[in-house]
């Protein structure tokens, strides 16, 4: 029984119980939802969302696809919660690291071998990385909020490409960008063969596994690293790390920057990803950015945990295009994610209510310091 | 004899720990009783449970020989008892009398009708020798007007059983004395008082018989009269104690942090919260900074380790100028700092404590290479400093900061600082809320280093630590220094003068 219980308590059982609350209280609003739209198929439709994304390699290899540029974006955002910093601007790095993407692709198509695509996620990289050191460097010398900066620069990065997409690549007929050819795009790295059934053929590609050695490459810098430990430590406590002798500012800078590169690095997996898709010239701004924010919550913030909920919600995704098959909306299928999103919020307060209830010797450690007490004496 | 309140045979176990454990306690009709124990000695729970937080486990509280049960705050008040919290729980930005009314105004036809209620608090006041100011904001007031406002708060419910959590950690010795007459007074009236507290004078000076706790056990209830200060000590600690940490003496060597005109604005007000001070720490001495809590100590301890910026002045540590020295670059001419908050500055909770141990030398060639932390060395190095300082972690290295105790927490932090060997360390009020034990602990530490040629700059608000550890005592009134003695030289009550700005002697 003990052991059992202190197996329950250890934060990451506890962390994984909460993100699956989470999405068990999403699944049953969904359903719901579905129940009252149209009763009579609703089992079967919901049995599709659950089961599609393994029902053939293709769609496995589009759940892989889809999960590409939402993990990225969920490292973004990730990366900069555990450095105590919220990153919302990842939409606009996203788009500025697609724009750059496409445009340095395109205009490299010349150059030989792989080049064109490793440019364009090069540049990608930068470009996410100084749309992310705007904020940063506003935070770190003129204590601007990061959110106010990151919403703004969503807004001035979007219609910065708009704006350069007709001056550069621009297709006049569809207003968008032009094509990627073959060329220029990432390869298919012998999923084409693995993820199809019959002549169908999954959009997956190497893309996903950049976004893979990123997630690894993210957990050692953040666990192993001095630079980890000096970002992290400024994440949980800036004051005790400023009196350590720790730069401050220089983390905040850094940790943007890097936070931004991986969002722009997403831009650029998505969109160089060879299944036909172009950056639109619309004023509106890219979902894929502001998806990262669940993704990260639902992963609580490490890149594992990333890495799962990126591909769960890619998954819903897939599941959700084949539920269309028993006429019920697409929309049903955001209701579910946003539901999910929505309590992935609370996924925290699940996990500091197993951890009260599991732990309550924590708790007595520090009532007998004798503040918590007093606080709730209040009222008398 | 029947008394009036009787915890008779409490009992309460969280898993893991018995945090109570078959306690008895018993209070009279009109008397101070003083509950004594170290932090984790099970006080806050027993209280907790007096209180209505907890329901014990076992165990019955019976009030004039009557068993009540309490399940919530609602239930104490309603049986006559009343709590003043260490932190007082008062809205700043209303006056003493909305203050002593709220939760229990009286009303008219959905109308306050304060006029009542002034008389009320007016009368109390009078009754009690509680002498306030009932239409004075909380914000404008000192904080031993506030007690007594915590205080009214109490009588104006009419509570007949008033706990009090540590009521004189936050008072001057002129407060402390007057808050101890009131005391009395509330007695005589007929009041009965529990006093927590860990300061053995306090308990000697005014308690009629005392309780102590150890380690959730019921120790002793003794006359107070007839037991001696050593001899509580060695109650509640379990062991002799020495309440004098024994100083030898060492040669004063070169002067070591030596500070020039110092003036550090207040960054909201940027008024100048310390005012042109100069003084200098030798090698091998203890000097204490003493004041009452606000005078400029913190930001004096700001610009001396580099977190605020000095106006003006210039401050040398071992005949260097540092006072354009980056935080890191000063820890690294040898500077250490314990900090006041040690939660909010010293520590980061929600790391190991391996990881804090390393906090400002996580980049040395000993913990890292190449950019890697070199887990190993880290570890090595955790438990080293574990069992050198006797640092109590519940799973050694890889404990979690946030799940020690204070003390503990306090030695951590202690450890690392020392450790490197420091020429100048600064002690802000590094003993606060700690107990017996750990005090002499810190204390004994502190004297070590000095032993070894540090300079110590201590900040202590307690007179006693000041008294019993320093070899100079510099007084700081409104960021000025009024005065510079030595403790042989001066009494409790001069200093006490010195401190609220009576008196000051003409510094040069």
């Amino acid at each position: 029984m003990n052991r059992w219980r202190q197996l329950l308590a250890s934060s990451a059982v506890t962390s994984f119980i909460s993100s699956l609350m989470a999405i068990v209280v999403g699944l049953a609003a969904g359903f719901i939802v579905m129940l009252i739209s149209n009763s009579s198929q609703a089992v079967r439709a919901f049995w599709v969302i659950l089961s599609s994304g393994v029902a053939d390699m293709r769609n496995i290899g589009q759940v892989l696809y889809f999960a590409t540029p939402i993990i990225m974006t969920g490292l973004a955002v990730g990366f900069a919660s555990r450095t105590g910093l919220f990153n919302i601007g990842a939409s606009g790095q996203f788009t500025v690291g697609a724009f750059l993407a496409i445009l340095v692709s395109i205009r490299s198509l010349a150059l030989p071998g792989p080049l064109p695509w490793i440019l364009g996620l090069s540049a990608a990289t930068l470009g996410g990385a100084l749309w992310g050191l705007i904020p940063g460097v506003l935070k770190a010398w003129r204590n601007v909020n990061e959110v106010i900066a990151g919403i703004m620069t969503n807004y001035i990065g979007m219609y910065l490409v708009n704006f350069l997409i007709t001056r550069t690549v621009y297709d006049r007929l569809r207003n968008q960008t032009l094509r990627v050819p073959p060329r220029g795009t990432i390869p298919k790295m012998g999923f084409e063969h693995i993820f199809r059934v019959g002549n169908s053929v999954s959009s997956v590609n190497g893309g996903i596994v950049i976004a893979a050695v990123t997630a690894i490459l993210l957990y050692i810098l953040l666990e192993k690293t001095t630079f980890g430990y000096e970002l992290k430590a400024c994440g949980l406590n800036r004051d005790a790390a400023r009196y350590a002798g720790i730069n401050e500012n220089r983390s905040i800078i850094l940790s943007m920057m890097i936070s931004g590169a991986l969002a722009g690095l997403g831009g650029g997996l998505l969109y160089l990803a060879g299944a036909g898709k172009s950056l639109d010239v619309v004023d509106v701004l890219a979902p894929e950015g502001f998806n990262g924010i669940p993704v990260a919550l639902l992963g609580m913030n490490s890149p594992l945990g990333i890495v799962l909920a990126g591909l769960f919600i890619a998954y819903l995704t897939v599941g959700g295009f084949n539920m269309q098959l028993f006429r019920f909306a697409p929309q049903v299928i955001e209701i579910i994610t946003a539901v999910i999103i929505y309590f992935s919020a609370f996924a925290l307060l699940f996990k500091n209510f197993l951890e009260g209830r599991l732990v309550p010797g924590r708790l007595l450690e520090r009532e007998e310091e004798g503040e918590p007490t007093a606080e709730r004496g209040g009222g008398s | 004899m029947s008394f009036l309140i009787e915890m008779c045979g409490i009992t309460k176990s969280f898993p893991g720990v018995m945090a109570n454990n078959d306690i008895t306690l018993q209070l009279k009709q009109g008397e101070i009783h003083a509950l004594l124990g170290e932090n984790g000695a099970g006080k806050s729970t027993l209280m907790s449970i007096l209180f209505g937080l907890y329901a014990p486990d076992k165990g019955v509280i019976k009030k004039n020989g009557q068993e009540i049960h309490l399940h919530g705050p609602g239930d104490a008040t309603r049986y006559g008892i009343g709590m003043v919290h260490q932190h007082f729980k008062l809205v700043h930005n209303f006056t003493v009398l909305e203050n002593i009314t709220l939760g229990v105004e009286s009303t008219r036809r959905g109308m306050l009708q304060m006029e009542e209620a002034r008389e009320r608090v007016l009368q109390l006041s009078r009754r009690y020798g509680l002498e306030v100011d009932p239409d004075a904001l909380i914000s404008n007031i000192t904080v031993g007007m506030q007690q007594r406002v915590e205080i009214l708060k109490m009588l104006y419910r009419d509570n007949e059983i008033l706990i009090m959590d540590e009521p004189t950690a936050v008072l001057t010795p002129q407060e402390i004395e007057e808050l101890m007459k009131i005391m009395q007074g509330l007695v005589e009236e007929g009041k009965s008082i529990l006093f927590i507290t860990h300061k053995l004078a306090e308990i000697k000076r005014i308690a009629h018989r005392c309780t102590v706790l150890r380690k959730g056990r019921h120790i002793a209830t003794t006359e107070v009269a007839t037991t001696t200060v050593e001899e509580l000590s060695e109650m509640m600690v379990g062991r002799k104690v020495d309440l004098v940490p024994p100083k030898s003496e060492v040669e004063l060597g070169e002067a070591v942090l030596q500070v020039h005109h110092l003036t550090v604005l207040n960054q909201v007000t940027q008024k100048a919260a310390v005012n042109n001070v100069s003084f200098t720490v030798r090698s091998g001495e203890i000097v204490c900074v003493a004041g009452i809590d606000g005078n400029g100590q913190s930001e004096l301890v700001y610009a001396l380790t580099g977190l605020l910026p000095a106006a003006a002045g210039s401050v040398y540590l071992d005949n260097r100028e540092i006072s354009n020295f980056s935080i890191r670059q000063r820890l690294l001419s040898g500077m250490a700092h314990i900090p006041e908050d040690r939660q909010r500055h010293g520590l980061v909770l929600d790391y190991s404590l391996a990881y804090n141990l390393i906090l400002q030398s996580y980049f040395t060639p000993r913990f890292s290479r190449r950019g890697f932390l070199r887990l190993a060395p880290i570890t090595v190095y955790a438990q080293e400093l574990i069992s050198r300082f006797d640092i109590r972690a519940g799973q050694g290295s890889g404990t979690m900061v946030r799940s020690m105790s204070g003390g503990n927490q306090q030695k951590a932090i202690l450890a690392r600082e020392i450790d490197g060997q420091p020429r100048l360390l600064l002690a802000v009020q590094p003993t606060r809320g700690l107990d017996v034990g750990a005090i002499e602990f810190i204390h004994r530490q502190l004297i070590e280093q000095r032993r070894q040629g540090a300079a110590i700059l201590l900040v202590s608000l307690e007179l006693d630590e000041v008294m019993n550890i320093s070899d100079r005592i510099l007084v700081i009134y409104e960021g000025e220094l009024v005065a510079d003695v030595e403790p042989l030289q001066v009494s409790y009550q001069e200093l006490g003068l010195y401190m609220s700005g009576s008196k000051r002697e003409v510094m040069v």
